[in-house]
C-alpha cells in the first residue's frame, strides 16, 4: 500500500526529533536561534548563572533591533538599551556568538536579516524569542517565536521540546487586483478566521496567488500568522525561493548548495496530504484593507465602514466593539476613508523589505506629505537601506517629506522610546493594532506600504487606488 | 525553576474580553532591561488599571475588593494573544495569580505558563462563562478550587468540571521541574542527533559567511 501524503510541516518536523516525549510531543534541533538585543543577553546571563554554556554558539545569531534608536548616528538610543546593547556585545562575544553590530553590513531586523543573509533556509527549523519568528516559514522554514525560558533552554541545549500542532491549509486562489498587496491578502485572512482562528495550529499558504508572490511578499504573509494565532506559518519553498537564496552570504555554495537543493525540492506538502482544516480564500475579491480596532481581526476593506455596535445584537460582541471604537477615537458606522491621521510608520518585520519601500515610494514619487502629518520610512536592514539608497528612495522620500531613518523595529512596538503621542493616529505597516502598541492611548491603523504612503500624501486614510498613475 | 502547583483554592477574577494580548498585560517598557524581574506585579494590565494621571481606576476589576485578592483569573477567549514576551507571566505571577482559566490561550503566552509554575487551563466557553457568573453572583466571595492531580475545577456552588492537559506538561508543574537539566540529562541524543544530521544535512551545520 502506497504511504499517505505528507504535508510539509511533517516533513520538516520528522527530520528534525532527537527524540520522541510521548503524546505527539518531540525533543526537536534548532537549526538556527537568532538572538536580539531585548531577550538576548538576558539568556545569556541566565546560562551563565547556572554554570552552563551556549551547546552550538556557530549555529545562534544575533543582533541589535528593537530597542536601539533609528535617529541617524543612533542619537537618542534610551539609557537602558544602550545598555542591552553593551550586554549583547559583551556576551555573545564571550560565547563565540556571531553579531551583525549597528553600522554594519548585516544589522537590521532579525527577521529581516535572517533571510537576507542566507541564514534561513528550507526545512531549516529556526526559533526567536519574538512571535514574528513565524515571518521565516515563507522561505519553507518551521520558524517560531519563544519565550525567555525556552530561549535559554535552546541556548542550553540547542534543542526544544514542541508539541506538534495541528495543520491548516490556506489557499488563496487567483490574480491579485490593482493595490493589493501580500499584507492586504494575509489581514483579509485574520479578519476571516479571527485572531484566534489559527491557535494550536501551524498553518500553510498555498494556492496560485502565493505561487505568484515573490519571496519578500511571502516573508509579509507568514510574519502575520501569530496575528491569527499560529506560531508557525509555512510556505513551500520552490524555484523562487532558491534563486532568492542563492549566493547569499551564508547559503551553502558549490556542492553543498546542489544537496541542499534537492533536498529541499522533497519538502513541500505531496498532493494527497490531508490538512486537519483547509479555507480558501478568493483573491479577486479582495481589496486595499485597513484595520479600525484594536485587533487585527479588526480590519475592513479601504472602501468599507466601521462597524455599528447599534446593528450588533450579541451584548459581548457588541461591548467589544464598543470598547474598540472608543478606545480608537471612532464613530460606529463611518466610512473608513477619509479619516484624519498624525502619523505614518513604514517599516517593521511586517513590511521594511526593499519591495515594501518601493510600493510606498511609487505613490509618494513627485508628491508631498500632507501638512500635520510626521511620516517615517525605517528600512529594516543595513541591507536594505543601501539597495533603497542605491536606487534613490531615500532621496524620493525626502523629497516628499517623510524622515528616513536607520534600521530597527522602531515605532512598531514603541521599546525603544519612539512612539506615537498619546490619543494620535497612526496609519503603520506593522503587525499589531494592539491597545497601546505604539504608544500608550496611540490609535493605530494596520495597512500595507502603498496604503499607509498613500494616507501620508493624504492626510487621511485613503484608497490607494485612486491615486494610481 | 518553576514551583510545583498541586492545587489551590482562592479568589478569582473574571477578565471576560476577548483578545487580551500581552501588550495589555505588561507594556513592552516594562520589559526592557536586565533586572526587571520582581519590578512588574504593578504594572500588569497597566492600561486598564490604572487612569492616565496614574491613579487606579476604580472600575477596573482587579483594583475592587476581594478580587485585589484573586489568584486565579477566569480569562475570556483568546488571552494572553500576541507578543512571545515572558514578562506577561511574570507580571501576572508577581501580582499573585498562579492560575488562569480561559476557552483558549495564545500559543507562547501557554508555554510561557508552564515554565513559571503557572496553570493555564482550558475549558469550553461554557463552562468558563458559568464561572465567570457564578463569581459575580457571590460578588468575588465564591472560591475557585483547582486540582491539578484529579485535574478538576471546582466552582463556587461546588461544580466540578474535569479538564484535559498534556501529561508532560501536568508532570512538570506537579514536581517543578527544571526542562533545562532533564534535557540536558539527554545530551548524548542531541549530539547523536547532530553527528548524524551533519552528514544528511551539512548546509545547516557549516553555516559560514562566503561573499
Amino acid at each position: 500500500m502506497r504511504k499517505p501524503g505528507r504535508t510539509l510541516l511533517a516533513k520538516i518536523w520528522d527530520q528534525h526529533v532527537i527524540a520522541r516525549m510521548g503524546d505527539d510531543t518531540d525533543l526537536l534541533h534548532v537549526d538556527r536561534h537568532l538572538l536580539h538585543d531585548l531577550g538576548g543577553s538576558r539568556g545569556l546571563l541566565d546560562l551563565k548563572s547556572r554554570n552552563l554554556s551556549v551547546h552550538n554558539p556557530e549555529l545562534t545569531f544575533a543582533t541589535p533591533d528593537h530597542a536601539i534608536s533609528t535617529a541617524r548616528g543612533r542619537a537618542g538610543t534610551i539609557k537602558i538599551g544602550q545598555e542591552l546593547l553593551a550586554a549583547l556585545r559583551v556576551e555573545t562575544a564571550a560565547s563565540g556568538i556571531a553579531m551583525f553590530d549597528i553600522d554594519e553590513p548585516g544589522q537590521g531586523i532579525v527577521h529581516v536579516i535572517g533571510p537576507e543573509l542566507g541564514l534561513s533556509l528550507p526545512g531549516c527549523l529556526i526559533v526567536c524569542g519574538d512571535s514574528h519568528t513565524c515571518t521565516h516559514g515563507g522561505l519553507g522554514a518551521l520558524a517560531f517565536g519563544i519565550g525567555s525560558s525556552e530561549l535559554t533552554h535552546v541556548l542550553a541545549t540547542q534543542a526544544i521540546i514542541q508539541r506538534r500542532p495541528k495543520t491548516m491549509r490556506v489557499s488563496f486562489e487567483g490574480r491579485l487586483p490593482l493595490g493589493v498587496t501580500a499584507k492586504d491578502l494575509i489581514l483579509k485572512l485574520i479578519g476571516h478566521v479571527g485572531a484566534a482562528g489559527g491557535t494550536g495550529y501551524a498553518v500553510e499558504y498555498a494556492g496560485s496567488a502565493i505561487r505568484d508572490l515573490p519571496v519578500e511578499g511571502r516573508l509579509t504573509i507568514c510574519n502575520l500568522s501569530i496575528e491569527l494565532g499560529a506560531k508557525m506559518g509555512l510556505i513551500a519553498p520552490d524555484e523562487k525561493t532558491y534563486e532568492y537564496i542563492r549566493g547569499r552570504a551564508y547559503a551553502p555554495q558549490g556542492e553543498l548548495w546542489e544537496r541542499a537543493v534537492t533536498a529541499w525540492r522533497e519538502l513541500p506538502s505531496d498532493p494527497d496530504a490531508v490538512f486537519d482544516k483547509e479555507v480558501l480564500i478568493d483573491v479577486q475579491k479582495i481589496i486595499p484593507q485597513v484595520t479600525w480596532g484594536i485587533s487585527p481581526e479588526h480590519v475592513i476593506g479601504v472602501d468599507g465602514h466601521v462597524p455599528d455596535p447599534r446593528e450588533i445584537a450579541d451584548p459581548a460582541r457588541r461591548a467589544a466593539i464598543e470598547t474598540a471604537l472608543d478606545y480608537m477615537g471612532l464613530k460606529g458606522g463611518a466610512p473608513i476613508a477619509g479619516t484624519p491621521v498624525d502619523w505614518v510608520f513604514i517599516g517593521s518585520c511586517t513590511n521594511s523589505r526593499l519591495s515594501d519601500l518601493r510600493a510606498a515610494a511609487a505613490v509618494a514619487r513627485g508628491r508631498k506629505v500632507a501638512p500635520g502629518v510626521r511620516a517615517w520610512v525605517v528600512p529594516g536592514s543595513e541591507t536594505v537601506k543601501r539597495d533603497a539608497v542605491a536606487e534613490g528612495l531615500d532621496r524620493l522620500f525626502v523629497d516628499a517629506g517623510f524622515e528616513w531613518r536607520e534600521p530597527g523595529c522602531s515605532m512598531c512596538l514603541a521599546a525603544n522610546g519612539e512612539t506615537v503621542a498619546p490619543g494620535q493616529r497612526s496609519v503603520s505597516t506593522s503587525n499589531r493594532n494592539f491597545i497601546g502598541r505604539q504608544g500608550p492611548r496611540a490609535r493605530t491603523h494596520l495597512a500595507s506600504p502603498a496604503t499607509a504612503a498613500a494616507a501620508a500624501i493624504s492626510g487621511t486614510i485613503a484608497d490607494v487606488r485612486t491615486m494610481e498613475r | 525553576m518553576p514551583k510545583p502547583f498541586t492545587k489551590l483554592t482562592a479568589i478569582a477574577a473574571p477578565i471576560m474580553r476577548s483578545n487580551i494580548d500581552t501588550d495589555v498585560i505588561i507594556r513592552i517598557e516594562r520589559l526592557v532591561g536586565n533586572s526587571v524581574r520582581g519590578t512588574l506585579g504593578k504594572w500588569a494590565f497597566g492600561s486598564l488599571r490604572y487612569l492616565p494621571d496614574g491613579s487606579e481606576n476604580p472600575d477596573f476589576i482587579l483594583n475592587r475588593e476581594p478580587y485585589r485578592q484573586a489568584e486565579i483569573l477566569v480569562t475570556g477567549p483568546n488571552f494572553g494573544c500576541g507578543s512571545s514576551r515572558e514578562g506577561a507571566v511574570w507580571s501576572l505571577q508577581e501580582m499573585g495569580i498562579r492560575a488562569v482559566i480561559g476557552s483558549g490561550f495564545g500559543d507562547i503566552f501557554f508555554a510561557n505558563c508552564f515554565q513559571n509554575g503557572i496553570l493555564p487551563i482550558v475549558v469550553d466557553k461554557a463552562i468558563v462563562d458559568g464561572l465567570a457568573a457564578e463569581i459575580e453572583l457571590t460578588q468575588g466571595a465564591g472560591r475557585i478550587g483547582v486540582d491539578l492531580e484529579e485535574q478538576t475545577i471546582t466552582s463556587p456552588t461546588g461544580q466540578r468540571h474535569r479538564f484535559e492537559i498534556d501529561p508532560r506538561r501536568r508532570a512538570g508543574l506537579l514536581e517543578g521541574l527544571d526542562e533545562v537539566a532533564s534535557t540536558l540529562r539527554r545530551d548524548d541524543e542531541i549530539r547523536a542527533f547532530q553527528a548524524a544530521d551533519r552528514t544528511t544535512r551539512p548546509w545547516i551545520h557549516f553555516a559560514r559567511k562566503s561573499a
